[in-house]
């Protein structure tokens, strides 16, 4: 009886750490380099809850084109290694999307299905998930502008390089 | 009377004049061709692809690698991957993502072995529209801005649409190219003759031809091949995009699909309802290209930003 | 044996003549071997040596081909009046006809050949050999219908020459069901060039219904101007007798054949510049020029003013009989259909190609050193084959 109940207890916290929670294996967030875990610098530090401009750390991140939003909007303050959703449930950093989702729900149902988002590895089998962040930074999340590749080269500008004579017109 | 000696005179000179034109026809004919000695027998009687045994096959694909290495220097490997069972592949793209910044245009032309400049060969054409309907007519295709998106314009890709009813198959006087069963509509470069039908008959520009011996620098080369695929071409026939039939039968994306930056891009099996194709053409308003044409294309555009 | 000392004797017939002969057959051979160069070129090259591209895929190779196809299918117009209302007048001259149709059905697998890319590979597109893309592909037919009309056109004259040759009388019961069947597959041999670019909905320039019937009106134009202009030649520099009647009576059927030609060219403009489609295009790139490009302007307005001019003349020679005034019509005639047929049909249907885009073609010399070559070529087998017909037909020639 003891040993079945174990058994059954084991499983219900294995069911906790299931696929249900960790649905999407993704790579590993991009962090700035050195920057997690968080705890490391802010444990130990006063949270200080008003919502103000950084001036001591963190000052160069600023929250562009996201809404009238500050850190501990995401960023939770009692434990500095997970981030919050609305209803004061913490999530991992692998599981960001929850959190983005939370807004942009239409995406987020999207991207589950991987109609959003950038697509690499295979179309057959296992799908591999880039998280929201891995292209749309959360601070600053629209896409920059980037190059274009040259335009191709135009028929008449397609020629022979070795003889003269084949020049078009 | 000088008739006699004129009519020698002037047959002397016709002999003269067939000889010296003649050395002078061969030469350059001889060039093109080779010397008697150098000409490939194996490859002139080659059948067509769909017709050679397995073992055929075997034999055709060690000459080609051995040929490919004495011309690149490189091991080329030439894949003959069949079509993967229950696998009708189809393409989305996302026309509200798109940049147009053509990272999928050269990403292809790196990964297929395409020509390079001067008698350059793009597989995909990325056109550029004003914000408002798709008129041909008015794109832009040689555009050229420092950075994309630009506001205004909106960009759609286009390249083979792989039509369930394809006009270039349709057409071709000798079956040298045809759908396979997972859908891709593919050439065999050993069968075609170059008479650029199919080329007249789709109306998506999918086709492109081999104007010039193509120009691919030997250390560029992408090894990984396939025979229907990227395998290094010759000069005078005609090839087209194939879905990347080196890495689509091997379950993996084509490409453009993994070097779209903005996810644009989709690509997968029909036939799997939880494929993201399948998703968005269920669930999102797709249309396709000159769909008046009937030629029921698998590249579906949608707009969903 | 027979047969040995018939070509024995032809060849013979070949290689003698006037210094005239001699002096025109080595101009043609300077001018072959000067394309045989050009096309040695561009096989070492590649197409690009032309000025064709993705974008304008077929160009003056194709022109020619398709405005020579209609020039052999117009020998038909000499076999149905002989065979058929017994024109005295037209029958002697039949064989000199189907030689022409010969002649170029030849010159039109020449331009084919030099136009594909790989010709070494011609051999999979012979039946048994390699393989057909039957019933589908319009090209696997005009393959297999101008290389019948071929051999309808290799057997019936030499047939016919060879028997004159050996001085007895043909055999009609034998030969008349090839003199019959050659009449309709003179008909499809341009109806199913037609249908070569008539169905292809990629390009709706030619996606037109009236195509084949167009082909046909303007092959009926310009193949009998050839055959005029050829036979007056021919009766200048030979004993053959060709009546005055006969030519003009040719000019009488290029008169109707201009006039359904003219009619099928309003009714096209008429439906492309009424309708005012996205499919206008192609037809105003042609007559008025598209967002700045006109190269093609000039020379399709020639050509309707060349038909246009050519059907008065043809029209008045119902009156008045006059030999060069018909000369100056057969002349405009050719010039004008070749022009509307080949540069003003194949290359317009390719601009703007399928996605919008304007590439202005013009041939590249290499293009037209080779055309030129292959015209050459053509001359060249019809003289030789005419000489032989014209001294069997006086009797020169026949089997001691």
């Amino acid at each position: 009886m003891k040993k079945g109940l174990g058994t059954l207890i084991l499983l219900f916290l294995l069911a906790g750490n299931s696929p249900a929670a960790k649905e999407f294996s993704v790579p590993y967030p991009p962090f700035s380099p050195g920057i997690f875990p968080c705890m490391a610098c802010h444990e130990g530090m006063d949270r200080n809850r008003n919502k103000r401009q950084l001036t001591d750390m963190h000052q160069e991140i600023k929250i562009i084109r996201h809404g009238e939003r500050w850190c501990y909007d995401c960023h939770d303050a009692r434990n500095m290694d997970r981030l919050r959703l609305t209803g004061g449930k913490q999530i991992r950093f692998e599981e960001s999307y929850n959190l983005c989702g939370q807004c942009h729900g239409n995406i987020l149902k999207d991207w589950k299905k991987g109609i959003h988002g950038k697509r690499t590895g295979n179309w057959q089998g296992e799908k591999q998930y880039l998280l929201c962040v891995h292209c749309h930074d959360p601070h600053n999340p629209p896409f920059k502008p980037i190059k274009p590749e040259p335009a191709p080269v135009k028929p008449e500008n397609t020629l022979l390089k070795s003889r003269p004579r084949a020049k078009s017109k | 009377m000088k008739e006699e000696s004129d009519i020698d005179l002037s047959r002397r000179k016709l002999v003269k004049t067939l000889l010296a034109g003649g050395a002078a026809t061969l030469l350059p004919l001889s060039q093109a061709y080779g010397a008697a000695g150098t000409i490939d027998w194996a490859a002139f009687f080659q059948k067509r692809f769909q017709e050679l045994t397995p073992q055929e096959v075997g034999r055709l694909i060690k000459r080609l690698e051995e040929k490919y290495k004495i011309k690149y220097g490189r091991d080329i490997k030439v894949k003959t991957t069949p079509s993967l069972d229950n696998v009708e592949f189809a393409y989305a793209l996302n026309l509200s993502k798109c940049i147009g910044c053509r990272r999928c245009v050269y990403s292809c032309a790196q990964e297929n072995n395409l020509s390079r400049k001067p008698h350059q060969i793009h597989y995909i054409r990325v056109l550029r529209f004003q914000s408002g309907p798709i008129d041909f007519e008015k794109a832009e295709h040689y555009y050229d801005p420092r950075e994309v998106p630009e506001p205004g314009y909106f960009y759609v890709p286009v390249q083979c649409q792989h039509c369930r009813k394809a006009p270039c198959v349709k057409v071709c006087p000798i079956k040298a190219t045809w759908t396979e069963r997972d859908g891709t509509v593919v050439v065999d470069y050993d069968w075609c003759i170059g008479c650029r039908y199919c080329m007249a008959a789709c109306p998506y520009k999918g086709r492109n031809f081999n104007w010039a011996e193509p120009r691919l620098p030997p250390e560029e080369i992408n090894t990984n091949t396939h025979y229907l695929g990227n395998r290094p071409r010759m000069k005078n026939v005609v090839e087209k995009c194939t879905f990347c039939v080196h890495r689509s039968r091997e379950g993996r994306y084509p490409t453009c699909v993994e070097a779209c930056p903005v996810g644009a891009r989709k690509f997968g099996n029909l036939l799997d309802i939880n494929s993201e194709v399948r998703q968005i053409i269920e669930t999102k308003r797709v249309f396709r290209l000159k769909e008046d044409l009937n030629t029921d294309s698998r590249f579906f555009y949608f707009f969903h930003s | 044996m027979k047969l040995f000392n018939f070509v024995f004797d032809a060849t013979k017939e070949v290689l003698k003549g006037t210094p005239l002969y001699y002096c025109w057959m080595a101009f043609l051979l300077v001018v072959m071997i000067f394309a045989a160069n050009s096309y040695g070129y561009q096989l070492e090259h590649g197409l690009l040596v032309t000025n064709m591209r993705d974008q304008v895929s077929w160009g003056l190779y194709i022109a020619n081909f398709t405005f020579m196809v209609g020039v052999a299918a117009a020998a038909v117009l000499l076999v149905i009046p002989a065979y058929i209302y017994d024109f005295k007048a037209i029958k002697e001259i039949v064989i000199l006809g189907e030689l022409m149709a010969f002649t170029a059905i030849i010159m039109c697998l020449a331009f084919i050949t030099v136009d594909l890319g790989r010709p070494d590979r011609f051999w999979h597109i012979l039946p048994g050999l390699g393989i057909l893309n039957l019933p589908f592909s319009m090209l696997s037919w005009d393959f297999i219908v101008l290389n019948g009309y071929l051999v309808l056109n290799m057997l019936i004259p030499f047939y016919l020459l060879y028997k004159g040759y050996l001085g007895k009388e043909p055999n009609k019961k034998w030969i008349m069901p090839f003199i019959i069947l050659s009449i309709p597959w003179a008909i499809s041999i341009h109806t199913v060039t037609a249908f070569l670019y008539n169905p292809l909905p990629a390009r709706p320039f030619w996606n037109t219904a009236i195509l084949a019937p167009r082909f046909l009106a303007s092959a009926f134009c310009s193949g009998p101007a050839i055959i005029v202009l050829v036979f007056q030649i021919i009766r200048r520099f030979s004993n053959i007798k060709i009546q005055n009647a006969a030519l003009f009576k040719l000019a009488e059927m290029m008169a109707y054949a201009m006039f359904f030609n003219l009619f099928l060219l309003v009714a096209e403009l008429f439906k492309e510049y009424y309708s005012a489609t996205v499919h206008l295009a192609p037809m105003q790139y042609l007559m008025q020029g598209l967002h700045g490009y006109n190269a093609l302007v000039p020379w399709i307005w020639t050509a309707i003013t060349l038909n246009v001019s050519a059907f008065v003349i043809f029209i008045l020679l119902r009156n008045i009989r006059n030999l060069k005034l018909l000369n100056i019509g057969c002349v405009m005639i050719i010039i004008g259909v070749w022009i509307e047929k080949g540069m003003g049909l194949i290359v317009p249907g390719f601009i703007p190609d399928t996605l919008g885009e304007i590439y202005e073609y013009l041939p590249s010399s290499t293009e037209v050193m080779v055309s030129l070559g292959i015209v050459a070529l053509g001359a060249f087998i019809y003289t030789t084959l005419a000489k032989v017909a014209i001294a069997i037909d006086t009797g020169r020639l026949r089997r001691q």
